[in-house]
Order: structure tokens, then C-alpha cells, then sequence
């Protein structure tokens, strides 16, 4: 270091004090600004989690979404016909061990099975090597919205009415005049019955990914669910009973595994690929990839599907995102509601205790 | 000069390319954990290899640091700024280590893939629990907080040494000399 016994204080000194902290404040607009707190308008997964859970309820320990669910457990048996699609080996003759978990949408554990029309599949296929392949399944057609914004509007307009626990119909009207994308949806919808089994129903990726195989060609595709389990038509639950899925469940595997066929859909030309709102065409081109079978089921609470975040972005080499803007939002979102309940798991300083039994 | 007044170039070079990546860090971070938008997505991916490049090259920084003391410090500095100094930098190298074990670490108890390219991720340091889970990613945030608040507080300083004290401290790692 030099000799500092004959320094003169420099000259303009103020401003180069002013200098300094205009670099320091500005460094630290910058992360504000990056990380939202100086952008509180913008969308951000705390939001969209806030808005199901002021639908849903606050139930500490379960999830903001899918929040009533039963693990299941079992195997995909792949049987090498998307091997020339894809380079993931899940698509290999071989096993590769499920964790999976079927629910029914909405944030309140203790809906009845009869108050939604949809049923939920989320999977976990745990690959020899290490790497997963997580996907959050939905028995129905389309999304109905394409977007984020448009999910949590969605959210907001559906909140329920303090006097009649049922969303305002004026304002979830506006929002469905106002969004003419959720037509493909709502067509389905008004005709879709609360189905009586989980097992009967045909669970769809609804959004759009890419298969890439060892030439480093990539495809579009989206995936679909279909089970062998033929729907019997005569088993509709008791008047009253809320819990039917469940107990359909077991004692249909206490008989037997279950089965689903893992159809793989290749988008044509002009198909929307990042779109989950719109439907393909029923005649694109189809490969049967494989068997699931599930053969066993563990409660909720205590199972090994309680602690997974199913975020359908984590997925093996040889199948890819597509640029459907709700992935990024589920997989931001999902983040954001797995934190919260390990949080409450884990008793950390300020989040809510789990009640009751999960 | 009878003592060393700069920083070893390889020191240098490693600081000024290691300042980069970890503020870059910083920013990816509190970016994807609040936006919904598609660059949550890209930003993630980016994440995970960077600070295993960090850590790594933090290794090798503090390796060669043990081995190569650094200049010192001006001896008319006031006591109170050299101990913020030193405490300052302990807290820098502490952070630069532990943030990436405990990314890594979190990811593990999460049970997610420690993805770092397709088909390419890094083994479990730790066993699924969620509890853990939740206490790392926690312990991930405020110290990121952390690690920026010392940054702003190690950028500052510097440049206060730079533009009022003009002693040399920065040119030490600039490389550049002293103004007389």
C-alpha cells in the first residue's frame, strides 16, 4: 500500500460519496425489481397459490391443489414402440417403478367426490438411472384457459360467495363471456357426471410436450391415460356417501391390479402445441408405449405420494417442455405450494400447524 | 514497495469472473421464485449447473487463498474497517460455499433430480424429508438475501476505498496502480 501520511482529501468529494450510493441503491432497485417487490402487479406463484387457497380453504399439511387424493403404487411396463420417438429408456421393454396419486381438483380435502366432475392422475416414474419423469394428469378434454393470468382471473372469478359458499354466477359469467378459449371446456363440461371410479377413466397430459429421439429430432405429442377397466354402469355411489372414490379404489385392487394403456398422440400439421385450451383431432397418429399397472394403495397422509411435488417439467432425457405458457406456471406454482406445506410439515417459524390427521 | 500491493492475477481474474456468476446468481434466483412466466423454466436450468460452476471454482479460490496471503490492508484504516473487512470477506467465501450445498442439499431432501443437463444430474447428499426440505429452501433464501445485503456492503466499500480514501485497496484487485 502507498504512504497515506500526505493524502489530500480528493476533490468533489460529495459526489463521490453520491457516486457510491447511487451503485448501491441502484444495485439493490434492480434485485427489488427482479425479485417483484417493486412489481407487487405482476402475477407471481405466491399469487396464484393465494387464490386457490381462498377458494379452497386453509387446511395446513395438504396441498393447495388436488388437496383430497390417495397414493397408488405400482409399475410401467414399456414396450419399445416409441423407442424410434424417443431416447428416454422408460420407453424400453423394461419396468420402471410408479409413484402415483389420484385425486379429485379444488383445495379442500374434505369436498365430497361428487362435487367435481374431473379426476386427477399424477405420476412419478422413477428411471433406473436416477432421472424422473413427473406428470399431473386430468380426466377431461382440454384446459379451460391457455394462460397464467387467465387461470388465476379464472380463480378469482369462481371465489366462493361468503352467503352462499357458491361462486357469484354474474361474475363467473363475465369471466367465461370474456374468455371465448374456454368454450372447448365448458362444452365438455356441461354434459361431464362426476365418474363413480377412478379406474375407469382416461387421464390426459392436456398440455403439449416434445419427444426428442437419438438423432436429435424432436416431435410434438401430447399423452393420454386409458385404462382396460371397462366403465360397468351400474355402480353408481350410494345417495350421500361423499368418500366413494377411495373405497372403490380398494376394493377393486384387493380383486386385482389395474391397468392403463399410455397412448402417445403426435400433433399434426397446424396443431396448436402451446396451446392447452384447444383439442387436436381425433384421427392424429397414436402409439400404444406401454402398460401401467397399479397394484397398490396407501393413504394420503402417511403414503409416499404425500411428500412429491408432482411438477410436470421434471422430466427424463428424450422428453422436453413445450412452450405452453401454464407449464412454467404449474411448475412455479406447484413450488410454491410444496414449500408451504413442507413448511407446515416441518413446523418452521411462522407457518400453520397441521390440525388433523391427513 | 517491499510488500505485494495487488492481487495474484489468477486471483484477480478469479474474483472478477466469480463476482459476475454469483451476482448473476443472485439475480436468476429471486427472478424464477417470482415470476409464473416461461423464463421460471430456462432461469432453473440456468441455476443448478451455475452454482455447481460457483462452488467449484469457490474451492479453488479458497485453496489458493490459504496459499497466497492477501495485500494488506492500509495501516491508518480504522480498526472497525478492517475488522468489516475481514469479517466481510469470511462471509463472502462462507457463503459462496455453503449457498450450492445447500441448493443441492434441499433438492436432495425434496427427492427431486439434481438436474444439471439432460440426462446428466448429481447424486442425493441427504435423505427425503421434507421437513428438511422446508428448512433448507428457507435457509437458501435468507441467505441469498444475505449474500446480496454483503455484496451491496463489499461493492460499497470498495468504492469508497476507490473514489474517498484512494489508499490502493482497490487498484489491488484492479490491477491498476495507486493514484499518487
Amino acid at each position: 500500500m502507498q504512504d497515506t501520511e500526505n493524502r489530500r482529501p480528493p476533490a468533489h468529494v460529495g459526489w463521490r460519496w453520491a457516486l457510491i450510493g447511487l451503485a448501491v441503491a441502484g444495485s439493490a432497485v434492480a434485485f427489488g425489481y427482479v425479485g417483484g417487490w417493486l412489481a407487487p402487479e405482476r402475477l407471481s406463484p405466491k399469487k396464484i397459490v393465494d387464490s386457490l387457497e381462498a377458494n379452497g380453504g386453509a387446511h395446513p399439511g395438504y396441498r393447495r391443489n388436488h388437496a383430497k387424493g390417495i397414493c397408488v403404487g405400482g409399475y410401467f411396463e414399456g414396450n419399445g414402440a416409441l423407442q424410434s420417438f424417443s431416447s428416454s429408456a422408460v420407453f424400453a421393454k423394461e419396468r420402471t417403478p410408479v409413484v402415483g396419486r389420484l385425486a379429485i381438483p379444488g383445495g379442500n380435502p374434505y369436498a365430497a367426490d361428487s362435487s367435481v366432475p374431473i379426476r386427477s392422475f399424477a405420476l412419478r416414474f422413477d428411471l433406473a438411472d436416477g432421472e424422473q419423469w413427473r406428470t399431473g394428469m386430468n380426466a377431461m378434454p382440454v384446459f379451460p384457459v391457455s394462460t397464467p393470468q387467465a387461470f388465476y382471473d379464472l380463480q378469482v372469478a369462481t371465489h366462493p360467495d361468503p352467503k352462499t359458499g357458491k361462486p357469484d354466477p354474474a361474475k363467473a359469467g363475465a369471466f367465461f363471456g370474456a374468455h371465448p378459449e374456454t368454450g372447448a371446456f365448458l362444452g365438455w363440461a356441461k354434459t361431464a357426471k362426476p365418474p363413480a371410479s377412478y379406474a375407469t377413466e382416461t387421464y390426459q397430459s392436456i398440455n403439449a410436450f416434445y419427444l426428442r429421439d437419438s438423432a436429435g429430432e424432436r416431435r410434438a405429442v401430447r399423452w393420454k391415460m386409458v385404462p382396460e377397466t371397462p366403465e360397468t354402469g351400474d355402480g353408481s355411489p350410494a345417495a350421500g356417501d361423499t368418500d366413494y372414490l377411495a373405497a372403490d379404489l380398494s376394493k377393486r385392487l384387493a380383486a386385482g391390479p389395474l391397468r392403463w394403456h399410455l397412448i402417445m398422440t403426435f400433433a399434426g400439421d397446424g396443431d396448436p402445441i402451446d396451446d392447452a385450451a384447444k383439442a387436436w383431432p381425433d384421427d392424429r397418429k397414436s402409439v400404444d408405449a406401454g402398460t401401467l399397472v397399479i397394484d397398490s394403495w396407501q393413504d394420503q397422509a402417511t403414503g409416499p405420494c404425500r411428500d412429491v411435488n408432482y411438477d410436470p417439467t421434471i422430466l427424463p432425457k428424450g422428453i422436453e417442455t413445450s412452450n405452453d405458457p401454464l407449464l412454467a406456471a404449474r411448475s412455479a406454482a406447484y413450488a410454491d405450494s410444496y414449500l408451504r406445506r413442507t413448511s407446515e410439515e416441518g413446523h418452521l417459524p411462522g407457518a400453520a400447524r397441521p390440525k388433523e390427521a391427513k | 514497495m517491499s510488500r505485494e500491493q495487488t492481487f495474484h492475477p489468477f486471483a484477480r481474474a478469479l474474483h472478477w469472473l466469480m463476482s459476475i456468476m454469483v451476482l448473476s446468481m443472485l439475480f436468476i434466483g429471486a427472478g424464477m421464485v417470482s415470476t409464473v412466466a416461461e423464463k421460471h423454466d430456462w432461469l432453473l436450468a440456468i441455476h443448478r449447473p451455475l452454482g455447481v460452476v460457483i462452488f467449484v471454482l469457490a474451492l479453488i479460490r479458497l485453496a489458493f487463498r490459504l496459499t497466497h496471503p492477501a495485500p494488506p490492508l492500509p495501516v491508518d484504516l480504522p480498526l472497525w474497517q478492517k475488522l468489516a473487512a475481514h469479517g466481510s470477506h469470511l462471509l463472502l467465501y462462507a457463503l459462496m460455499i455453503a449457498m450450492p450445498l445447500i441448493g443441492w442439499g434441499m433438492l436432495s431432501a425434496g427427492n427431486y433430480p439434481v438436474t444439471m443437463f439432460a440426462g446428466v444430474h448429481l447424486p442425493k447428499i441427504l435423505p427425503t424429508d421434507p421437513a428438511l426440505f422446508a428448512w433448507l429452501r428457507e435457509s437458501h433464501r435468507y441467505l441469498a438475501w444475505l449474500f446480496f445485503l454483503t455484496f451491496l456492503a463489499h461493492m460499497g466499500a470498495a468504492l469508497m476505498h476507490g473514489l474517498i480514501r484512494r489508499d490502493g485497496v482497490l487498484q489491488s484487485m484492479t490491477g491498476g496502480k495507486a493514484p499518487r
